[in-house]
Formats: C-alpha cells, structure tokens, sequence
C-alpha cells in the first residue's frame, strides 16, 4: 500500500521570471485580419489556451485595436505546436523571436 | 434575434436552417472541395484565395517558414477536407454533437476566409452591398457565413 505522500515542509519556489527569460525565446503573435470575427478570434483563444473568457477578450481587443498581439510564448517547438493550432483554425498567426 | 444554432438541454446542437441554407452550404462546400483538390501542393497555395487556409508561420525566415509549410500542409489540408466531409454527411441534420458542430464551424470559417480573400474586404466593407455591384452575391453569401458562425459561436459559448 502507498503511504501517502508527506507534506513539504519548505517548498523552493522557482524563479518562473527567470526560467522564462531563458527557455521561452519564442512568442505567438495573433495579427488583426478583417475577415475572422471578434467572437470567434476571442473562442479560438480560450479553446486553444484554457483562457478565461476576459482574457481572450483583452487578447481580441489588442488584435483589432493595436494590430496584433502576443498570445503564447515558449520553445520553439511550443510556438510551432501553437501556431499550426491556429492556422488550423483560419487565424493569422506567425511566430518570431522574443527579442 | 435567435440564431440558427442553439444548444439544446442534451449538450448537442439544434442547427435549423431552411432548405435553401442547406443548398447553399453543400454547393459552396462543394466549390471548396474541389478548390482545395485542384491545390495540394506542400509549398503553399497557388490559388491566392487559398493562402489564408495555409498561412506562413516566419515571415522574415524563409528557409524555416517553408519547412513548417511543408511539415503542415497535409495535416492542414486533411483536417480541412474532414470538416467538409462532417459538412456533407450532416447536411440535412436537425442535431449536430460537438464535434460535428466544431467541424461545421471549421468549413464554415475556411469559406468565409476564401470568399473574404476574393472579395478583398476590409473592416470598412458593408455587407449590405449596392444590389447594381457585381459583388453583391457573393458579399450576401460572406454576411451570411458570419451570421451562421456567430450563431454558432454563441451556442458554444452559452
């Protein structure tokens, strides 16, 4: 029988700012397009990413009034796995170094 | 006003749509059908009206942006393919599940980009278009499909 698993007495929480610095040098950028609707830019992006309903509109709204946004970041392979996800679902999405 | 799409107390999808809706989604999956068959070369589309369904993922990276073009193209285009045939198989379906629903949502979106792309719109562009333009059907047809997908799109949100 498992014993249960005893509570951490001290837990090290990561520096998560740093360890993005490092591993995630790649963003997902959303580009305004005026074809996609508002409404289903703002459902592509909290289906894709878990999103509460405010944050995928804050993300359309910076699409449509700024011209683009960043919608995802990580590996390369992350940001690859992202955009085919969008493309998949007709956004206009690219990917570009984080610089 | 009631949309066309209504999730039901099931967890599925009403879709009422009259015979003529009908018609004109299976002729303009059709179209697309065989849009797509006529364009499935894995370096991107030739058919300019295409290349918003398979999009460039490095703008300033030519060599990496056709290496994901041609990772993705397949995949891009059998999904795509799918959700036509999810369309047609369903077409005179009064209840759709959520994965039938997603499928028509997918078709729906791809020929809402192919026809915008053909008609060039921009967010300026009125749906209600002078009835002496030449474009005027086909902008009815686009103000249609966005119709139907906010419908859907609310049904799914609610």
């Amino acid at each position: 029988m498992a014993a249960p698993t005893p509570a951490p007495v001290e837990v090290d929480e990561p520096d998560l700012g740093e360890v993005t610095e490092v591993d995630t040098p790649w963003i997902v950028l959303v580009w305004n397009d005026p074809i996609n609707l508002m409404s289903y830019v703002t459902w592509v992006l909290q289906k894709l990413f878990g999103y509460s309903r405010e944050k995928a509109t804050e993300l359309m709204l910076d699409v449509h009034h700024k011209g683009r946004a960043v919608v995802a970041n990580g590996s390369r392979e992350k940001c690859e796995l992202d955009v085919f996800r969008l493309h998949e679902h007709g956004l206009w999405a690219t990917m570009q170094h984080d610089r | 006003m009631r949309g066309p799409v209504r999730r039901t107390r099931k967890g599925d999808f009403e879709l009422r749509l009259s015979e003529r809706e009908r018609q004109l989604l299976a002729s303009l999956a059709a179209q697309l059908r065989g849009a797509l068959e006529a364009d499935t070369d894995a370096g991107g589309a030739k058919d300019p009206t295409l290349r918003r369904l398979f999009p460039t993922a490095y703008p300033d990276d030519e060599r990496r942006d056709l290496e994901y073009r041609s990772m993705v193209h397949d995949d891009l285009l059998a999904r795509r393919r799918a959700a036509l045939d999810t369309v047609e198989q369903t077409l005179e379906a009064t209840r759709l599940d959520e994965d039938e629903l997603l499928a028509w949502m997918g078709a729906v979106n791809d020929l809402r980009l192919v026809l915008g792309t053909r008609l060039d719109v921009s967010e300026e562009t009125e749906l209600v278009a002078d009835p002496a333009d030449p474009d005027a059907p086909v902008l009815a047809v686009y103000g249609y499909l966005g119709f139907l997908l906010e419908s859907m799109v609310s049904a799914l949100s609610g």
